[in-house]
């Protein structure tokens, strides 16, 4: 990551991604902005508040209700060098887009050898825990993060939100770029100045020795705040944050379960074939001999999330399972649930 | 299907201008380009029944009037999308059959490096910008290609224009009508073009569409829609130029059907069973190539032998093609990633199967 300021300021992710879309736009006249009610709404979540008085109709285009037609398009603008940033109002809609995102930007440039690039950035929200129900709460990051010739990025924090961003809209590749409904009002201190992120690599965020904990986005929080926990405790928790998807960083992620000897996967998403799936089998492959208990997965349960807060907290992975997890892979004796905030 | 009369032109579309009032030299050419185009064909169906080409491949045959109409109305600097049936418009936009034959045989020397076969021709240099697999993939880029020319450059007869090709069975798909909503909405410099042949795979128009006069649906998004005549390469022609003239002049979208016939099956491997005998029989009656062929030699533009020596010369440049497309390299297995990526990235996977993807620490 280059830093060519070293002053910082507390802001939230929501800012951090509004500032970073405005610094953009300013920086290259290639870059729009595409997507449902960004314009004159300001963005279902305010992302891009304040960018279509600043900008205009050119640069920022409020798109009709038709995932497909305005994905492919801005897929279209990008072959002729456009820089196009798509907003689409959360993952669960893009599934509507899937055959532009799939079939066809993921493939042009090796479909005909190099002849067209793709810097497309497609941006959205996944995440659960809004009583949004079934089809508004899905975490669907897997389905990109399989998909060769995408790269998928998912920032934890304010500072990696900007730095990933600017990696994204500047990078001749089509992004995902992964956010969450529940990291947008998350505050975090962000580095003044240009930031650019290394795409592709996973940062340990919290150093430790004793077990690792992998996770990316939201789940990236849950696990730093349960390492803190479990840190009063005596134990020393390591956090890798993913922060890339694809491409995935497996030599992060076994360096630090070769220290450790313990992992548990933090995931929002799935279980089944899930992240924590291909972290998991990337841990008995890499690191097999200094593995000392089986690799654990925390997912969500799979079923179509429900409304009811009791069910919907039932089913999503909590700092609580999270812990408790943590626990049972180093065979210690569990704790009262009275003592584990959740 | 219904007789050839049921698909002549509408009469809102002016009809195209009499071979006698066109000058010879033109004419002489699109003679000779759809004559390419049919001993290009037919070479490809026969290399594919010999095994040279794999997968899918679907002919332009039936359709050359169609094929060059269209691109001799086509600019240079215009941007082309078409769907998989794209052998004839890649010709055409001046790609050698050497490179287009190669493709096929999936040789590195063709136009795609072999990477994208008959359904995924592309070239960058000419503007042909694929190509497409997927029924209707092609039209949500080429309308964002639009909005990149309209972002870039003011309207004018300078200017450029994308030309849009999809088939009449994509009409039904979800991405022809967002994406004909776009251009309306945001006024676009594009033309699409509905090469309707009548029959998508085995299932004919009527069946499909509950609009069948396809052209209609333009109404819906405010932009003139007309129906021509595929079988007269001028009538095409002169509807595509209109039609393009109104795209990059006054950002004015238009929605183009072009009626012909597919002489053979869906696909090479496909015997068109489905098809009655009336229906075939109408087809080759209304086989463009040989009554083209026909018309010119009756006006005077061609002598027989002309036209035998036109015909000798297409079918002598594509035996020139598979000979290139026969001694070309496949694609060098060291070179499988090559293109997945333009911007390297760290950590990008490189395993082939069963190679360990890391070390073991």
């Amino acid at each position: 990551m280059t830093t060519d300021i070293a002053t910082t300021r507390t802001i939230t992710y929501r800012q951090a991604l509004n500032e970073t879309l405005r610094a953009e736009l300013e920086h290259d006249e290639k870059v729009f902005l595409i997507g449902e009610e960004i314009g004159v709404f300001e963005g279902s979540y305010k992302i891009t508040a304040g960018l279509l008085e600043a900008f205009g109709p050119d640069r920022v285009l409020d798109a009709p209700i038709a995932e497909e037609g305005f994905v492919g398009a801005a897929l279209g603008a990008a072959m002729l060098g456009m820089r196009p940033v798509v907003e689409i109002m959360t993952i669960n809609f893009s599934l509507i887009a899937i055959d532009q995102i799939v079939n066809h930007a993921a493939k042009m440039r090796s479909m005909f050898a190099g002849q067209v690039s793709i810097p497309l950035v497609i941006r959205m929200p996944g995440g659960g825990g809004q009583q949004l129900a079934a089809t508004h709460s899905q975490n669907l990051e897997v389905w990109y993060a399989h998909i060769p010739g995408l790269k998928v990025v998912a920032p934890s924090t304010p500072a990696d939100a900007k730095a990933l961003l600017t990696a994204a809209i500047r990078d001749d590749d089509p992004v995902i770029f992964l956010e969450n409904l529940s990291l947008y009002s998350a505050k975090g201190e962000v580095p003044d100045g240009e930031q650019i992120a290394e795409i592709g690599k996973a940062a340990v965020v919290k150093p430790g020795t004793d077990l690792t904990i992998v996770s990316y986005s939201r789940g990236t929080t849950t696990a730093l705040e349960v390492a803190r926990q479990l840190e009063a405790e005596g134990l020393s928790i390591e956090v890798v944050d993913l922060r890339s998807l694809r491409p995935l960083d497996r030599d992060t992620i076994c360096a630090s379960v070769q220290k450790t000897g313990h992992a548990v996967v933090f995931e929002d998403d799935w279980l089944s074939y899930g992240i924590g799936a291909e972290i998991s089998a990337t841990i008995g492959e890499g690191v097999f001999d200094f593995l000392d208990a089986p690799v654990r997965r925390v997912a969500a349960a799979e079923v179509p999330l429900p409304y009811a807060k009791s069910l919907e907290r039932a089913a999503l992975p909590s700092s609580a399972d999270l812990a408790r997890v943590v626990r049972e892979v180093l065979n210690l004796a569990p704790v009262s649930s009275a003592s584990i905030d959740n | 299907m219904a007789a050839k009369a049921r698909i002549r032109p509408n009469p809102v579309e002016a009809p195209g201008d009499e071979p006698g009032s066109e000058p010879n030299a033109p004419l002489r050419g699109y003679y000779e380009r759809m004559s390419l185009v049919r001993a290009f064909e037919l070479r490809a169906s026969e290399m594919y029944a010999r095994a040279r080409i794999g997968g899918y491949c679907h002919l332009n045959l039936g359709e050359e009037a169609t094929v060059v109409g269209l691109m001799a109305a086509v600019e240079a600097r215009d941007y082309l999308f078409t769907g998989y049936r794209d052998h004839g418009y890649a010709l055409l936009r001046g790609l050698s059959p050497e490179r287009v034959m190669a493709e096929l045989f999936g040789k590195v020397t063709g136009v795609s490096g072999g990477r994208g076969g008959s359904m995924h021709l592309f070239d960058t240099e000419t503007r042909l910008f694929g190509g497409y697999g997927i029924v209707g993939g092609q039209i949500p880029p080429a309308t964002g290609a639009a909005l990149a020319l309209k972002y870039r450059e003011a309207a004018g007869p300078d200017a450029a224009a994308v030309l849009c090709l999809l088939g009449d069975g994509t009409t039904n798909i979800g991405a022809f009508h967002e994406s004909l909503n776009l251009a309306g909405l945001w006024k676009l410099p594009i033309v699409y073009v509905i090469v309707n042949n009548g029959l998508g795979m085995g299932t004919t128009v009527e069946k499909a569409s509950a609009e069948p006069e396809l052209y209609k649906r333009a109404a819906s998004y405010r932009m003139p829609g007309l129906r021509v005549d595929g079988d007269d390469v001028l009538a095409v022609r002169d509807a595509a130029r209109s039609a393009l003239k109104q795209a990059r002049e006054s950002r004015q979208p238009v929605l183009l059907e072009v009626m012909c016939y597919r002489l053979r099956g869906h696909s090479v491997v496909d015997p068109a069973r489905y098809r009655s005998a009336d229906d075939t029989a109408i087809a080759q009656q209304s086989d463009p190539v040989p009554s083209f062929r026909a018309e010119l030699i009756a006006s005077g533009v061609l002598s027989e032998a002309d036209a035998a020596a036109i015909d000798e010369s297409a079918d002598a440049r594509v035996s020139e093609a598979v000979t290139f497309a026969e001694e070309s390299p496949e694609p060098d297995p060291t070179d499988l990633f090559a293109y997945v990526y333009a911007t390297a990235v760290a950590n990008a996977p490189s395993a082939l199967p069963g190679e360990p993807v890391m070390d073991a620490l």
